[in-house]
């Protein structure tokens, strides 16, 4: 067996608005084992960026708060060291890539300034070896005239090359895990396909675990191993990514699956769930998508089904009760 | 219907920039810099491309709101661009757009309700009764419920507010509708409802799209005929199956071979483009793509392709053909 970089048992993280507790993920759990990509896809509302936030510890509190759970990485529980440990781990053994590298450059330091800075809070490399590593690492993600753009502010940089920033940054320090939440949404087509190459690239040199979040679904296809359905906070799937493409369990992933447009086969009406997604707060006893499944029955307005383990895949569904082991 | 209900020709779009110093215009960022299209009645036509190439410009420039340098623009034998204003207002009456952002295109002070009967309003279409009326019947061709007339846009879904858009713009019952970006903030499983919707009412009211997008899946899947932009040029524009199954130009290329696909067994041969796309203040001379392109030839760098015709409407504009 593979060991687990990361293992997140019961995560349950709550909103509170006013008097009011809005949970925004629940009884989470996963693993990820090094040099794994784990595709989390959902849709907004569906608690993965809260997710991967809460690893990093960024959640804001208040309003923000995780409720319960564990959150193992190596022989420490993330949520419940100090801040001090925290603060070494961030960056240094997981770190993050943001949707918009426009807001997460700092706009008034230069490129070499905010890349060395890593190196000397991290690992108190004098200034003139950060820069020299922080030059070495632009060279690495591939950042043409390399020498330049270390004097060069953010707003001189395209899209595409501000994220090879944000991807050396995150990779200074050769982290275990690396969380790419939406590293592609801001950018285009042909620009997310170098950006996405580039991650691969990186985590094969590296051999790091990926959280990738997204809610693109031909993204996953193209980078995870394992992927997690996430719907109103919950695992609704979780497969390897060949299982869970071609033979996809839970109502919400074939629906989901389905609602793509397909490049390839002839033109068919597309498929849509009915509804939209319920608020949060706002939800009800029972399954989280018994008020757009199609295939609901009495039990799924009652009780929230538990994981039943189906060939390959875990599903959370009571369709799949007595056809494979509860987990 | 036969015939064009839209021709496009050499339509240019240069935005002026003016110095630091002195406020006199230095250099012309060229948005869109001669393009020629037509669309059919009752057809949709798909435009893509990348950031910045000037497919949003294109759709403004089509309805005449904003300032065009040069060309024509030919909305069932009229010129709109020469058109004055009452002409322009009732030339608008037929043809409506629908914007990317839900949230910004409806005033958050007005009902869903009153935004849509102010549309009516402004047209001089029917008294209050009638008017009340016919915004009862919008709102349900757009699959709301009436209950919803009294709420305000804050109340609402992305999804939701996008159908409301969706039923202003037909409140004139117009011929076309340019969509820029309908779907692209929207979530997947509401995303292809309104796909659905946008097709429903193609069917129903013989409508023409003209239909902006940056996902190519999405506009190969609503359009008959895609164009594909890159610097302000159309670069090449054919029938959509003809387009992704015989792509002519190294770009369209490119992109059709970006797009992920939802099959994890499906490994094809990725085609990377170098670097970024170049600043439209200053596009290479010569062919526009032939910094990034793999094919290039010494004549890409010094002579601007023409237009070949494949054959069929495929048009591509690249010296390999």
């Amino acid at each position: 067996m593979d060991e687990f970089v990361l293992e997140v048992r019961d995560l349950s993280i709550c909103f509170y608005s006013g008097r009011k507790e809005i949970p925004a993920v629940e009884n989470l759990s996963f693993n990820i084992s090094k040099g794994e990509t784990l595709g989390i896809v959902g849709e907004s509302g569906s608690g993965k960026t809260v997710t991967s936030l809460s690893i990093m510890q960024l959640i804001p509190n208040p309003p923000g708060k995780i409720t319960g759970g564990e959150m193992i990485f190596g022989s420490l529980d993330l949520l419940k060291a100090d801040d001090d440990i925290i603060r070494q781990i961030r960056g240094n053994n997981i770190s993050m890539i943001f949707q918009e590298p426009m807001t997460s450059l700092n706009p008034v330091y230069t490129i070499g300034e905010q890349l060395s800075e890593v190196f000397s809070t991290h690992q108190k490399l004098s200034k003139k070896e950060s820069m020299k590593r922080s030059l070495e690492m632009l060279k690495q993600v591939k950042i043409p005239l390399a020498e330049k753009r270390m004097k060069q502010y953010p707003h001189e940089l395209s899209g595409g090359m501000r994220q090879r920033v944000m991807i050396a940054m995150a990779l200074a320090c050769m982290p275990e895990i690396l969380i790419a939440d939406e590293p592609t949404t801001a950018l285009d087509v042909t620009i997310q396909s170098q950006i996405l190459h580039l991650i691969r690239e990186m985590k094969e040199k590296m051999n790091t675990a990926v959280i990738l979040i997204t809610h693109n679904m031909g993204v996953v296809a193209e980078m995870a191993d394992n992927v997690m359905v996430m719907y109103c906070g919950r695992a609704l799937e979780y497969a390897d990514v060949r299982t869970l493409f071609k033979e996809p369990k839970h109502p919400y992933t074939i629906g989901l699956l389905n609602s793509i447009p397909r490049i390839k086969g002839g033109r068919r009406k597309l498929y849509a769930i009915k509804g939209s997604v319920p608020v949060p707060g706002e939800v009800t006893a029972g399954c989280r998508f018994n008020s757009r499944c199609e295939d609901v029955f009495e039990k799924c307005r009652i009780e929230e089904p538990p994981f039943f383990e189906v060939g390959a895949s875990k599903v959370r569904c009571w369709k799949y009760e007595g056809k494979g082991v509860t987990v | 219907m036969i015939g064009n209900i839209l021709e496009v020709k050499d339509l240019k779009v240069h935005f002026p920039v003016k110095g630091e110093l002195i406020p006199k215009n230095v250099s012309y960022v060229k948005a869109v810099d001669g393009i020629s299209f037509n669309i059919g009645y009752a057809e949709t036509l798909g435009l893509v491309g990348e950031s910045g190439c000037g497919k949003s410009t294109t759709g403004r420039a089509v309805l005449n709101m904003m300032k065009v340098n040069s060309g024509q623009v030919i909305f069932e034998g009229r010129d709109i661009l020469k058109s004055n204003r009452n002409e322009l207002k009732k030339i608008r009456k037929d043809m409506q757009l629908i914007f990317q952002d839900p949230f910004g295109s409806l005033n958050p002070r007005m009902t869903i309700g009153s935004t849509l009967e102010e549309v009516l309003y402004v047209h001089h279409l029917g008294d209050k009764s009638q008017r009340q009326k016919k915004v009862n019947e919008l709102i349900d061709m757009v699959g709301l419920s009436k209950d919803y007339l009294s709420r305000y846009p804050h109340e609402f879904s992305g999804g939701q507010r996008q159908r409301a858009v969706i039923a202003r713009a037909l409140a004139v019952k117009p011929k076309f509708i340019i969509c820029d970006e309908p779907v692209s903030a929207l979530d997947v499983s509401i995303q292809s409802q309104i796909i659905n919707l946008l097709e429903g009412l193609q069917r129903s009211f013989n409508l023409t799209y003209l239909f902006i997008a940056h996902d190519l899946s999405v506009v190969k899947h609503i359009s008959s005929r895609i164009a594909v932009m890159y610097l302000g040029r159309i670069v090449e524009i054919a029938e959509s199956d003809e387009l992704f199954k015989r792509a002519a130009h190294p770009y369209t290329k490119a992109l059709l071979s970006s797009i992920p696909v939802c099959d994890p067994d499906f490994r094809k041969d990725r085609i990377l483009l170098e670097g970024d796309m170049p600043s439209p203040a200053n596009p290479p001379k010569g062919c526009r793509f032939h910094t990034r392109c793999i094919y290039a030839k010494e004549i890409c760098l010094r002579k601007e392709p023409v237009s070949a015709n494949l054959g069929n409407g495929h048009m591509v504009e690249c010296h390999l053909y």
